[in-house]
């Protein structure tokens, strides 16, 4: 594809601290290149902005690669930007062109509170996985990867539900701010493995537990989650966590 | 766990919401089986008919002691599902008090699969009319005319529904309510199963086509049955 630059205009959250209201602000952007992630086109706008002696935006990144999902940004209506399966910092500028508006807000949920401007808190997500997203092993030597036949369907299911990276875009988008899509996920990857069987029962009743207290919405299965997951996350994890929720909860 | 705490998880919840959906969906099937009797009179039937079968079937559903008990349940499964639904909504809607400025819309999702709350609530308010227009009639009041058949009396239902339905507007708000009701089961069908933990892709799909089909039949036969009394489809032509 063809290299152009492209003048830009954003739109975006500000917000000093979670008791902050908040606002918009728009800012102008010069000389952007296609080639440039979206994350780079805010570093751009930063040093802008430390140069100009305002505040810069605050945003999280780590890998830049698509597999921390720290990135989190609202972009034009949707977590992550228009591409599908995709994170921002994956997000590329040949998706726009010159003189385009973006608008980017942060992650909405009340159990996400805004830190500063696009930064969320998600510890609730940490909070869920200490409540049941552990398995037991012994400790001593490795054991032989094969000892432990595992059916294949049931580890390719299982492999691409732990592909979830935990960034939060399925409760960013749900209208309910519904965690289920990543709780579901967590729940399948470990139920679906032998290795996860000693704690399936209590796992699935924690974690859903500490969702709950956590103040995330319930499922209404509108699928908005599923379609702007980077990691394509399939929404029958819901339903199976649905299932293991319902078995082990008149057993337990 | 107790079951309260089950009961009042989010996904319980949801458990409740799907296995009282279905349970009312059941109904509907009966409901538009034991209405769908009134179309005997059709032409290309019997025009000779003039709401017998209607009559008898109306008849049965409102003597056989089993499904008056049933009737109970059906009321109790109604509430349970309005009930919780409402629960659901207002948290739901509680756990994002600033909302985006850009909103998602269509983009992943069905505007009716996020409006199950409005179209519920407008099968409720239609629910009521109708059960003003009959049951309450059948059930509590003197004013239903009687028709006998071998002997045996009975409320003329059909005749109380040919007057019902000759009033344009409440044609028009029976089939409101059917669009509704339409829009409400096109997303509650495939989306109950999923709340009873229906996980296999294969049963989600047909299940999803299943219940694309079970909307259009029963919705159709359901918005005909006020259209073909208005329009003179059946009634009494002798
Ligand atoms: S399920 Fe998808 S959208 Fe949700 S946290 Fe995991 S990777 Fe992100
Ligand atoms: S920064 Fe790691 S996924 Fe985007």
């Amino acid at each position: 594809m063809e290299h152009y630059t492209m003048s830009l205009t954003l739109k975006v959250w500000k917000q000093q601290n979670s008791q902050d209201k908040g606002r918009f602000e728009t800012y102008q952007v010069k000389d952007i290149s296609s080639e440039m992630s979206f994350l780079e086109m805010f570093d751009v706008l930063n040093e802008q902005l430390i140069r100009e002696g305002k505040d810069p935006i605050a945003f999280d990144h780590d890998c830049r690669e698509g597999i921390c999902g720290t990135c989190s940004m609202y972009i034009d209506g949707r977590p992550h930007g228009p591409w599908h399966a995709n994170t921002t910092c994956q997000l590329h500028m040949r998706a726009y062109k010159d003189g385009d508006t973006i608008v980017v807000e942060p992650w909405r949920a009340n159990a996400f509170p805004v830190i500063k401007d696009l930064v969320v808190d998600r510890s609730a997500f940490d909070r869920i996985i200490q409540a049941g997203g552990y398995i037991s092993v012994n400790t001593g030597n490795a054991v032989d990867a094969n000892a432990l036949p595992v059916d294949k369907d049931k580890a390719d299911a299982s492999f691409a539900a732990a592909a979830c990276i935990g960034c939060g875009a399925c409760v960013a988008a749900c209208k309910n701010s519904s965690a289920l899509l990543f709780v579901g996920a967590k729940v399948s990857h470990l139920a679906l493995l032998p290795q996860g069987d000693p704690e399936r029962k209590n796992r699935v009743l924690n974690m859903v537990a500490q969702m709950d207290r956590e103040g995330f919405g319930a499922c209404t299965a509108t699928g908005a989650c599923e379609a702007v997951c980077p990691k394509e996350i399939s929404l029958s994890n819901i339903s199976r966590l649905n299932k293991e929720y319902l078995a082990a909860g008149l057993e337990k | 766990m107790k079951w309260s705490d089950f009961f009042t998880s989010s996904v319980g919840k949801k458990f409740v919401m799907g296995l009282t959906g279905l349970f009312l969906i059941s109904f509907l099937i009966i409901h538009v089986g034991v209405n769908a009797c009134m179309f005997a009179d059709l032409s290309i039937f019997n025009p000779a008919d003039d709401g017998t079968m209607f009559n008898i079937a109306a008849h049965f559903m409102g003597s056989m002691v089993v499904i008056r008990l049933l009737e109970y349940v059906l009321f109790l499964g109604i509430i349970l599902h309005i009930v919780q639904g409402y629960v659901l909504e207002a948290k739901n809607r509680g756990s994002r008090s600033v909302g985006y400025d850009v909103k998602m819309g269509n983009r992943g999702s069905k505007w009716y699969s996020r409006s199950m709350g409005l179209l519920g609530t407008l099968i409720l308010l239609f629910l009521v009319i109708h059960l003003a227009h009959f049951w309450v009639k059948a059930r509590f009041t003197e004013s239903l005319e009687p028709v006998s058949y071998r002997g045996v009396e009975m409320h003329n239902m059909f005749k109380e529904m040919l007057i019902v339905f000759k009033e344009p507007l409440v044609v028009v708000i029976y089939v409101l309510g059917c669009i509704s009701l339409a829009y409400h089961l096109a997303h509650g069908f495939q989306s109950a199963f999923r709340s009873i933990g229906v996980h296999n892709k294969k049963y989600n799909l047909m299940l999803t086509s299943l219940g694309y089909g079970f909307t259009i039949i029963v919705t159709l036969l359901f918005i005909l049955m006020p259209i073909a009394v208005y329009f003179d489809w059946v009634g009494y032509h002798n």
